[in-house]
């Protein structure tokens, strides 16, 4: 422990960390690296990538031209997620605008629709869907059918009005997509910057021959592992702050939790990651391998973090390599403490692996630097 | 100037103007890479493309074979101007780059047949071209090794067989002798001088100023700009009855140097093993210097000039003998006379052994070569050495300190300077000089005054907010020096410090080192220069992970003396060392089998 306070105390390592800051901040593509794909993931998540159906083109065939065809066509059009209906008089015209992408779904109501229910409470209609769009698609047929729900407790006239079954929906009640990916986003940017920062730290130097230049002089493993981490670790929670910040005041995203346990969490997150970055560093010969390294563990990171799919819902073997990825767990803590307030202790829980995570990895760059000397 | 009688042996050869080159001008954004020339090259001879490094020789070489575009003027190569009959061109010409694309995963074979069929040929019709190659280029026994697997020279003559595949009138080689060892550079110089003789026309391109005088004619090229035109003789015959040796000094020598420099008679001036080598400027008489030779009681003769001298002479002249850097610090003083020593080190990489149990010692004070083949070991020594690699057996110490207890001590009492100048060129100047001071553990005043001092000594405050990539050549070297002595160390380590650096720099540099070798700052260096291991005080030479020798650079050249080489350069000496380390391994082997 003495060692490291000392570490930290000497002007070696201060001019190798003023080194790092400026190496990082005077390189126009450092720079790129670490401020462009937030600002562009910020934009390109919240505003085009949606998990909703909105702007939605949908035909209709009305052969029945009835009482509740025309409320159902009505209906259609009125509803958010549609923004044109297209009226077509035969099943070819139909298939057309689904074969040309002209529509994600078209609804067929037989000549019988608006008879059958008068006599039977109950109709059939047909829903034909872009099966090449199948995610889409399969919302648009849900949206379709909650719209058919309505018309058919119309039509039985019952008095309550209401469907019978109600879902309610916790922490996000109105399922409001930028509430999930928002705070999600803070800790998927903060992983590839900081990724991206010490993963090219390294492979830089050794490039560049000025590795060399380092290890002869008299600073140790140590001090040069520290040296790469600050800067990572400085950048890494400004970035982070200003997403939570962002996702809070510009967003609307409300923060329940407590933000003195988000910030340990957040930079015990980002040592953690920086660990990943510098043990990549430290077997790359090269910029251009370091860039490989970290997308070939970055991008399968991310994928199985959580933020995509529900870890639970992935083979067991692959919740365990789960375990070993940051993100998984800081992303269960940021969105706990954005959305329900999640208490200190279950915060704990997903704190201690990144420690895991940051001490493992972080020693295993300094032995991989130091094993560079044998 | 553009014909020269050639009178070789008698014979008469094709005396036809291979390339005609008229007024080309090129450049890259602001950069002057060309300057407008005329220039003829002609077949049947072996034409030097000399200057240092940014010259301009690599893209004169591109523009004649038709991969850059010239801004003004013409290129002729074998009749077909290289722009509008740019196809032509690629059937006429050779072309062998800095680095031959040579397929790495590919046999040499491989390599061949490649080639072969990228000129439209079928490998298989060629079976007697293949075997022709093989046998010129002593590659035969190797038809199945990988190009990877080849040493540097043996690489090169592969790159020379793909490149004569098609059988060129003109050949163009860029820089082959880079990373060659000189055994091998001779065999190069056998292979080209074969196909001169055949006819073919040979541009050679080199950065290596001895080079230039076994060409037979010379183009030289300064900043873009051709110098001189003609045979090398014509040039040094300039400075004729202008060079002159000192010798009978050899413990002032360097004292010797530095005064004679200063002298305004002298124009250039080099070490060479115990004697000093002296160029007068034009016009300049010799009293100066033989008044400066009585004093010490030095004997002057007049000496062959060489091509490198001539090219100084042709620039004015090199740097003053003083040196700032040297006159500023402290004389180093240690508590015992060996500043570095190794025992019995050796490092194994798996089953191969790079280095194998070297033992030396380096006096304070001492400028110490290390010379070698490429792939001999001289880097993984030179590494251990200053604990850059860890031994796997042996000790080191620098300075009394064991490398692999001491670290942290040993590595404060080093300085070192690597290839290419290793800087931060994402840092400013200022900032390069503070982080290396700050990552030496100096601070608060005395990091200030020091830094101060660099800067003021290597007149570097002009450029102090610039990066040392956009600086001039000479200043970068200088910053690196000023950077590796930032904390005064008593042993400076400079791997291959002056490869790529045109002679005047070179020279600067060397009267730093000269003057801090006498204030006792121990040198440590590997080169690929022949003449720059004359600027040492001992050289051990080391061949296939031995050390083969260990002597004075002038001992070394009497013990090669032969009837062949009366009078051996460092050179010769060098592939007579090896040469006989590798008769040694052969009678070893025999004596084994008859065993």
């Amino acid at each position: 422990m003495r060692r490291l306070i000392n570490t930290f105390a000497n002007a070696r390592l201060r001019a190798q960390i003023v080194k790092e800051l400026l190496s990082i901040l005077r390189d126009p593509r450092s720079r790129l690296i670490v401020f462009m794909p937030p600002l562009m993931q910020l934009f390109i998540f919240t505003f085009a990538t949606t998990l909703e159906v909105r702007n939605a083109h949908i035909a209709v065939l009305d052969q029945d031209a009835g009482q509740w065809s025309q409320e159902m066509v009505a209906r259609v059009g009125a509803a958010d997620f549609v923004s044109e209906v297209h009226t077509v008089r035969s099943r070819d015209e139909l298939r057309e605008l689904i074969d040309g992408r002209k529509v994600i779904a078209a609804l067929d109501m037989g000549p019988d629709f608006s008879r059958d229910i008068a006599a039977e409470g109950t109709g059939t209609a047909q829903v034909i869907v872009d099966g090449r769009r199948s995610n889409a698609g399969q919302i648009t047929v849900a949206y379709l059918n909650a719209i058919a729900a309505e018309v058919g407790t119309a039509a039985r006239k019952e008095p309550q009005g209401a469907s019978p079954v109600v879902v309610r929906h916790w922490f996000n009640p109105n399922l409001i997509y930028r509430w999930f990916v928002v705070p999600a986003l803070s800790g998927i940017l903060v992983f590839f910057s900081a990724l991206m920062i010490t993963a090219l730290s390294i492979a830089r130097e050794r490039e560049l021959g000025t590795f060399d230049q380092l290890l002869v002089s008299p600073t140790t493993t140590l001090e040069i592992i520290v040296a790469k981490t600050m800067p990572a670790l400085a950048i890494g929670a400004v970035l982070g702050l200003m997403m939570i910040a962002a996702a809070r005041f510009a967003f609307g995203v409300p923060f329940e939790g407590s933000f003195g346990l988000l910030l340990p969490s957040l930079l015990l997150f980002i040592l953690s990651v920086v660990g990943i970055g510098l043990m990549i560093s430290s077997v790359s010969a090269t910029q251009q391998q370091a860039i490989l390294g970290s997308f070939a563990i970055g991008v399968p990171a991310v994928l199985m973090s959580g933020f995509a799919t529900p870890v639970e819902n992935m083979p067991t073997v692959l919740q365990w390599m789960a375990q070993a990825i940051p993100l998984k767990h800081f992303l269960v803590i940021v969105e706990g403490t954005f959305l329900k307030a999640m208490p200190a202790s279950d915060i704990i829980a997903n704190t201690w692996p990144l420690a895991v995570i940051a001490l493992v990895t972080l020693t295993m760059a300094t032995l991989f630097v130091r094993g560079r000397l044998q | 100037m553009s014909t020269h009688p050639d009178t070789d042996g008698g014979h008469t050869r094709d005396e036809g103007v291979a390339v005609v080159i008229d007024s080309v001008t090129k450049h890259f954004g602001d950069v002057e890479a060309l300057r407008g020339f005329n220039a003829d090259i002609h077949y049947g001879r072996l034409t030097g493309l000399v200057g240092p490094d940014g010259a301009g020789k690599t893209t004169l070489m591109r523009i004649m074979t038709g991969l850059l575009v010239p801004n003004g003027g013409s290129v002729t190569l074998a009749g077909f101007d290289v722009v509008e009959d740019n196809d032509a061109i690629h059937i006429a010409s050779g072309y062998m780059p800095q680095r031959f694309g040579l397929y790495e995963d590919l046999s040499v074979m491989e390599n061949m047949r490649l080639y072969a069929r990228l000129r439209g040929m079928d490998a298989d019709q060629h079976s007697d071209i293949f075997k022709s190659l093989l046998e010129f280029t002593r590659l035969g026994p190797f038809t199945k090794r990988l190009a990877g697997k080849l040493s540097g020279g043996m690489k090169q003559k592969l790159g020379l067989a793909c490149a004569l595949m098609a059988k060129p009138r003109v050949l163009l080689l860029d820089e082959p002798s880079v990373g060659v060892d000189p055994v091998s550079r001779q065999d190069l110089w056998r292979m080209v001088q074969a196909l001169t003789d055949d006819g073919m026309a040979v541009v050679w391109s080199t950065a290596y100023l001895d080079e230039a005088e076994r060409c037979e004619s010379v183009l030289l090229l300064n900043e873009g700009k051709l110098e001189f035109d003609g045979p090398p003789q014509e040039l040094t015959d300039r400075i004729k009855q202008r060079s002159f040796r000192l010798t009978g000094v050899s413990d002032e020598r360097r004292d010797l140097l530095s005064r004679a420099l200063d002298l305004g008679s002298v124009g250039d001036g080099v070490i060479q093993g115990d004697a000093v080598r002296v160029v007068l400027r034009d016009g300049a008489g010799r009293e100066e210097i033989d008044a400066l030779a009585d004093e010490v009681g030095a004997q002057l003769e007049p000496v062959q000039p060489r091509f490198e001298d001539a090219f100084i002479d042709l620039l004015g002249g090199g740097p003053g003998g003083t040196s700032a850097l040297a006159e500023r610090i402290d004389s180093v003083k240690l508590d015992s006379e060996i500043a570095v020593s190794c025992k019995e080190l050796t490092k194994r990489f798996g089953d191969f052994t790079a280095t194998d149990s070297v033992s030396f010692e380096v006096g304070r004070g001492e400028i110490f070569g290390l010379l070698g083949p490429n792939g001999a070991g001289k880097s993984t020594t030179f590494k251990m050495l200053c604990g850059l690699l860890k031994p796997t057996d042996g000790e080191a110490h620098v300075v009394g300190h064991d490398l692999r207890r001491a670290t942290g001590a040993a590595k404060s009492q080093l300085g070192y300077m690597a290839q290419k100048f290793s800087l931060y060129g994402l840092l400013t100047v200022r900032q390069n000089l503070e982080f290396s001071a700050g990552v030496y553990g100096l601070e608060g005043g005395t990091k200030r005054q020091r830094i101060e001092e660099m800067i003021e000594t290597f007149d570097l405050k002009q450029y102090l907010s610039t990066s040392p990539d956009s600086l001039p050549l000479g200043y970068k070297q200088r910053l690196a020096l000023a950077c590796s002595l930032m904390h005064r160390p008593p042993v400076l380590f400079l791997d291959e410090p002056t490869s790529g650096v045109d002679p005047i720099t070179r020279r600067e540099f060397w009267t730093h080192i000269n003057g801090l070798a006498r204030k006792g700052v121990t040198v440590m260096v590997t080169t690929h220069f022949m003449d720059e291991a004359e600027y040492c005080d001992r050289v051990a030479m080391m061949y296939r992970a031995k050390l083969i020798a260990l002597d004075t650079p002038d001992a070394l050249k009497r013990d090669s003396r032969s009837d062949k080489h009366p009078d051996p350069t460092m050179e010769d000496a060098f592939i007579h060392l090896i040469e006989s380390a590798e008769l040694d391994d052969a009678a070893s082997a025999d004596a084994q089998a008859a065993a």
